[in-house]
């Protein structure tokens, strides 16, 4: 560590040169070099699911600590989320009857088909989208604080996982109050939706709340599209907040990786079961 | 200061509203101070490029992820309503227009605010963690024309050349995906995307939005960026205000921008 000191890096503005490393690989050692980086960190990634899986069936109960990340992920969230998802309706619905104005005269149908797309898929992937970036970012950023300040550390020494310590009980949390969240987010979507049928194009509220076409199959993806999201995005954000270092400029990288990560496995998530239900359920 | 008890909710109210309007005036004094830099063309070309390259080329490989995806996900979820209405010729027209006018620029806009807006505050709050601004200016160096107007400009384009990027290559993973699942050949795809029920007036309906969020990412990332305190978790915490402040912006604005252009 004291070479570091002696040997200031050369930047004067201090910019995090994090491609110099791969600037030496060139050609196809570039794409071995990255094709290696990613399954090594998909392999940490998978040894930070199963513990949290095992540590969550038998782990040390922390009295308390599950009600305080719920209220840290799922209050704190509320405010933000019902926010961002009633925009989300009042622009969806606009765009929709602009667009179907074009094709069908007929918008009596934009309510019940706008009702299934929000329960099979937008209002879990939406809101998903932004709690990786609310909660990832702080749970990214709170573990990496504590990895710098040598808490992490710490932890081990008290012969404490930090898996079991710290992202257990996130993990819990985010699960159910995930859950919570979409089913809020997705009644304040349709509200706004529906104030917007009613004030650009004259869809009477009675006409627009029709439920016909919402099954069985789009309420089972949509559910299990939330525990699926709940359970990546502290994974993801935690694995990324524990691999923290150097540093207040390491903390930074870590959120920003953690907020990058989280939602990319948010999308790609949502392309599987997105899939397998429509091969499912047709 | 101890607020009465029963005039706390108040209290919180009025915290809220005036935090929230400390973050809009500064990201829109910091805007007004961007302006006059860029008039007067006195910013840094070197670190504009620098910029250019580290968020716009290093950006690539998640966008083309994003992009593929979301063009496949379009499809799965319009499969069932193709299926139902027996309407594989609109199946173009469908995935486009969602895709062109809301969902490229939109996931583009939030893929770009995690990876360029965080790691941008991540930079600037480093520096200012570090006094690496107070020698700047101790240089008698402009910090708003020497780091902020450079990455303004630098997040402004990546996210207008990633959302032209994204907007084709969703199109071409929906094309595919549409063959993979509902059998519809990738030339009746693309004849329903140009059959006249969608012309350059959504493409570019898309766009100005790439150029309003990118805006707004660019303000809020530098604004918090440049407003950090307090060590290692403070640069953590301005990370996580910045992607919040934009995801929020981003949306609201493209509630009022989608309405404004219609």
């Amino acid at each position: 560590m004291s070479a570091d000191e002696l040997n200031p890096p050369e930047s004067a503005v201090g910019h995090i040169d994090e491609e110099n490393a791969l600037h030496e690989r060139t050609g196809l050692a570039w794409v071995g070099g990255s094709v290696l980086d990613l399954l090594g960190a998909g392999k940490q990634l998978y040894s930070v699911f199963v513990k949290t899986l095992y540590y969550s069936a038998r782990g040390v109960p922390q009295p308390g600590a599950v009600a305080r990340q719920m209220y840290e992920v799922g209050n704190k969230s509320l405010v933000f989320l019902c926010v961002v998802m009633g925009f989300i309706g009042m622009i969806l619905v606009f765009q929709a009857g602009l667009q179907a104005k074009r094709v069908v005269p007929d918008l009596s149908l934009l309510g019940a088909t706008f009702l299934e797309l929000l329960v099979r898929d937008l209002a879990a992937s939406i809101s998903a989208l932004m709690l990786a970036t609310r909660v990832g970012a702080g749970i990214a950023a709170e573990i990496g604080s504590m990895v710098v300040t040598e808490q992490v550390d710490a932890l081990r020494m008290c012969a404490a996982d930090p898996i079991d310590y710290l992202i257990v009980p996130r993990f819990k949390a985010s699960i159910v109050m995930t859950t919570m969240l979409v089913i809020v987010a997705a009644g304040v979507a349709y509200l706004t939706g529906m104030w917007t049928g009613y004030a650009f194009f004259d869809i009477n509220p009675r006409t627009f709340v029709n439920m016909s076409l919402v099954d069985k199959g789009d309420l089972t993806i949509g559910l299990s599209k939330c525990v699926a999201y709940g359970a990546a995005i502290p994974v993801v954000s935690g694995y990324c907040g524990l691999s923290t270092f150097g540093g207040s400029e390491g903390v930074g990288w870590a959120t920003t990786r953690a907020v990058v990560n989280s939602s990319l496995a948010v999308i790609i998530l949502n392309f599987f079961i997105s899939g397998a239900g429509y091969l499912i359920f047709g | 200061m101890s607020t009465p008890r029963a005039l706390q909710p108040f209290a919180t109210i009025g915290g809220a509203f005036l935090a929230t309007s400390e973050v809009v005036g500064g990201m829109g004094v910091m805007f007004g101070r961007i302006v006059s830099r860029l008039v007067r063309l006195s910013f840094d070309r070197s670190e504009l490029l620098r910029n250019l390259y580290k968020m716009g080329v290093k950006s690539l490989p998640i966008v083309v992820v994003t992009a593929l995806f979301t063009g496949g996900i379009m499809v799965i979820q319009a499969a069932p309503l193709v299926e139902r209405y027996g309407a594989h010729g609109l199946l173009g027209w469908g995935a486009g227009f969602g895709t062109l006018r809301e969902i490229g620029p939109l996931l583009t806009a939030l893929m770009i605010s995690g990876r360029v807006g965080a790691n941008n505050t991540a930079e600037l709050g480093t520096m200012v963690v570090t006094e690496q601004i107070d020698a700047l200016r101790a240089l008698a160096i402009d910090p708003i024309g020497f780091l902020i107007v450079p990455r303004f400009i630098g997040i402004v384009t990546t996210l207008f050349l990633s959302t032209v990027f994204a907007d084709a290559l969703a199109l071409f993973g929906a094309a595919y995906a549409g063959r993979g699942i509902l059998g519809v050949e990738p030339m009746v795809f693309f004849n329903g995307l140009t059959s006249g029920l969608l012309g350059l007036g959504d493409v570019f309906h898309g766009l100005i939005k790439s150029v309003v969020f990118g805006m707004v990412i660019a303000l809020a990332s530098c604004q918090f960026g440049i407003a950090t305190s307090g060590g290692a978790p403070g640069v953590g915490r301005a990370v996580n205000s910045t992607v919040v402040v934009s995801a929020a912006g981003i949306f609201v604005l493209d509630y009022i921008v989608s309405f404004a252009i219609g």
